[in-house]
């Protein structure tokens, strides 16, 4: 008997942040007859497939055009629909990217895009169908909110409440393999304002997507091993961000760093640090990421941990800026 | 004499059924229409200080018959939701767009005055946000006929009987996003979908065929599954026959390949590359007028 495992590429993909998005999808389209679905022949891929099997007319596989398709869901939210358009984020964001500006943005189209494969999750792939740029891209783009769900059971919440948003929104999940943050759907939810999963005073952890769930862990061990009191912020919504929980933070740790799947330049840390630079309030900080460069090739857990961000790499950056010389400093006046 | 004969009348063996596509007042009619917008646009032209005047004037027919003969719209009711839509996939015909929107009593005229000025409503290429009776805000080549797509397709999930309307520059044909929408039209079979191309055979640097060859331009629509016509697209009965032939053609997207003249209508534009942006003078102002006032139709 020959060895290996026998699978197709839609068996690959049994992703739960994304069966849960097409479930979810489904229910949405139950309730409001204007949703339609778009994919770029990727339906099984990102599970925007469930919606076509469930409401076979109001499901578009537009096939390898994703400009076209961006183009479509703009046509077909000016007429009353509103499209859910689901490709890899490296296309949502790069290929097709100047639909997504110009046709969805530029006429705040409700449109949801549902951007999938976010940051390195693809891993062996490379650098073709990673995207480590794309919050950078269209966190740029005026009336578009833009979401990083920490896992599966939080791509559920914020596809719900997407609804809510009469304008486009951009939600970038991972491949699907992607381990639970939270063990249920029991918190609460909205669009631009963080989630603080942990308290803490001496520094604090603000993630996002994947990263957010190894910074829970790292603050687990940095409490038993270091006696660290660590915050932690999951900043879900990159776009409007969460100002005053960034100023909170500030304020009462004095230390922070972020972690992002994402090229340092122009996602999370840069939002983060816009926020403390426009404070006029000092503090340590630190933003651990892709550092300029296209990741290496690998399993994403491995492309994770080479980039620091990962439970291992949250750990060793918190320790080494509470390392830094920082002057504590409770007196805010001085500072402008 | 303009006429049409039904799709199928003449090769089934029936007895074609002549219709009429349009009346000779109609035709006159649309021609003091046509003249008076390409006045307009010179005035605009002048108080904007520069427009995309060539590409305006060669559209200009087009446009004229749409909004004055064949569009089911109502400007009391820009967002009627059964209206017909119209998307100007060569955006930069806005100041085109503007006086034919005006010229048919979405807004007041004078508001052109303000055409491309700081902090006017009206760019070059209109926001759909910011101008009433926009249907689409273009500008960028190459992505009106996929938003056009989408309305087509959007009226048919929505059960919808209205029709989408789109023009297109021909330099814009070189895009690759038009060949996308275009097999996405024929795959989806929208017979709701008219498109035009404004085939004036001159784009910013010069001619279509020297910078990047567009021909056979007609086979390349008919390869992607369009019925495809090529008419005159500043003889109005032309294209009233090519129009209402579209409008009953129930197999799938048609497309209206206009043989245009950039610049049409003023001696010293036309077919002159030099007019596809361009400021006029006072003096010009005037003897763009005269050269429309002489012009046919």
């Amino acid at each position: 008997m020959s060895g290996g495992v026998t699978w197709t590429v839609y068996d690959v993909d049994k992703l739960t942040q994304k069966e849960v998005y097409g479930v979810v999808l489904c229910d949405l389209a139950k309730m409001h007859p204007e949703i339609v679905g778009l994919s770029a022949d990727l339906a099984q891929s990102t599970k925007i497939g469930a919606l076509g099997e469930k409401y076979p007319d109001r499901f578009f596989n537009v096939g390898i055009a994703e400009q076209n398709m961006f183009g479509m869901a703009a046509g077909m939210a000016k007429v009353g629909l509103i499209p859910f358009v689901s490709t890899f984020s490296a296309f949502a964001s790069m290929r097709a990217c100047e639909f997504l500006r110009t046709d969805i943005c530029y006429q705040n189209l409700n449109c949801k895009i549902i951007a999938t494969h976010g940051g390195t999750s693809f891993g062996p792939a490379g650098t073709t169908h990673h995207s480590t740029e794309d919050l950078s891209i269209v966190r740029a783009f005026a009336n578009l909110t833009v979401i990083v769900p920490a896992d599966a059971i939080e791509t559920a919440k914020s596809v719900r409440a997407c609804m809510e948003v009469k304008g486009p929104v951009y939600i970038r999940i991972g491949r699907g393999f992607e381990p639970r943050c939270y063990d249920s759907e029991d918190y609460e939810f909205e669009i631009g304002k963080a989630v603080e999963l942990r308290a803490g005073t001496d520094v604090t952890v603000i993630a996002c997507g994947t990263p957010v769930q190894h910074a829970v862990q790292a603050a687990r061990i940095l409490q038993e091993e270091d006696g660290l009191s660590v915050r932690v912020i999951n900043m879900h919504t990159i776009k409007p961000i969460d100002e005053a929980a960034i100023i909170r933070a500030v304020e009462d740790t004095r230390r922070i760093v972020t972690f992002e799947d994402h090229n340092v330049i122009g996602g999370l840390g840069t939002a983060v640090a816009d926020v403390i630079a426009a404070s006029g309030k000092g503090c340590a900080f630190k933003k651990v990421g892709l550092p300029d460069e296209y990741a290496i090739v690998g399993y994403p857990e491995d492309i994770q941990n080479h980039y620091k961000i990962d439970t291992e790499g949250v750990v060793e950056t918190v320790r080494e800026i509470m390392g830094r010389d920082f002057e504590r400093d409770e007196d805010w006046e001085d500072e402008v | 004499m303009a006429g049409r004969t039904r799709p199928g009348g003449a090769t089934d063996g029936v007895k074609p059924i002549i219709l009429m596509a349009i009346t000779e007042q109609e035709i006159g009619e649309l021609k003091v229409r046509a003249k008076k917008i390409r006045k307009d646009i010179v005035d605009v032209t002048g108080w904007a200080g520069g427009a995309h005047i060539g590409g305006a004037l060669s559209m200009t027919d087009i446009m004229t018959i749409l909004y004055f003969k064949y569009l089911n719209i109502d400007p009391q009711r820009p967002d009627w939701d059964d209206r017909d839509r119209f998307v100007l996939s060569k955006g930069h015909g806005g100041v085109g767009y503007a006086v034919v929107l005006a010229n048919r009593g979405y807004f007041a005229p004078e508001l052109l005055k303000e055409f491309n000025h700081s902090g006017s409503s009206f760019g070059m290429h209109l926001d759909g946000n910011m101008v009433v009776g926009v249907d689409a805000s273009t500008g960028s080549m190459g992505h009106g006929l996929p938003m056009a797509v989408g309305m087509a397709l959007g009226a048919k999930v929505r059960k919808k009987a209205f029709r989408v309307y789109c023009v297109l520059g021909d330099g814009e044909c070189d895009e690759g996003s038009i060949w996308e929408a275009a097999m996405s039209a024929r795959h989806y079979n929208l017979n709701n979908l008219i498109g035009f191309v404004d085939r004036n055979h001159l784009m910013i640097d010069g001619p279509t065929e020297q910078i990047m060859r567009l021909e056979p331009l007609a086979d390349k629509w008919t390869a992607f599954g369009w019925k495809v016509r090529t008419i005159n697209g500043h003889d109005f009965a032309e294209l009233a026959e090519a129009i209402d032939f579209a409008q009953s053609y129930s197999d799938g997207p048609v497309m209206i390949i206009a043989e245009t003249i950039k610049g049409k209508g003023i001696d010293f534009m036309e077919n002159n590359v030099a007019w596809h942006y361009g400021g006029l003078s006072a003096d010009l102002i005037e003897k763009a007028k005269q050269s429309i006032e002489r012009s046919s139709p």
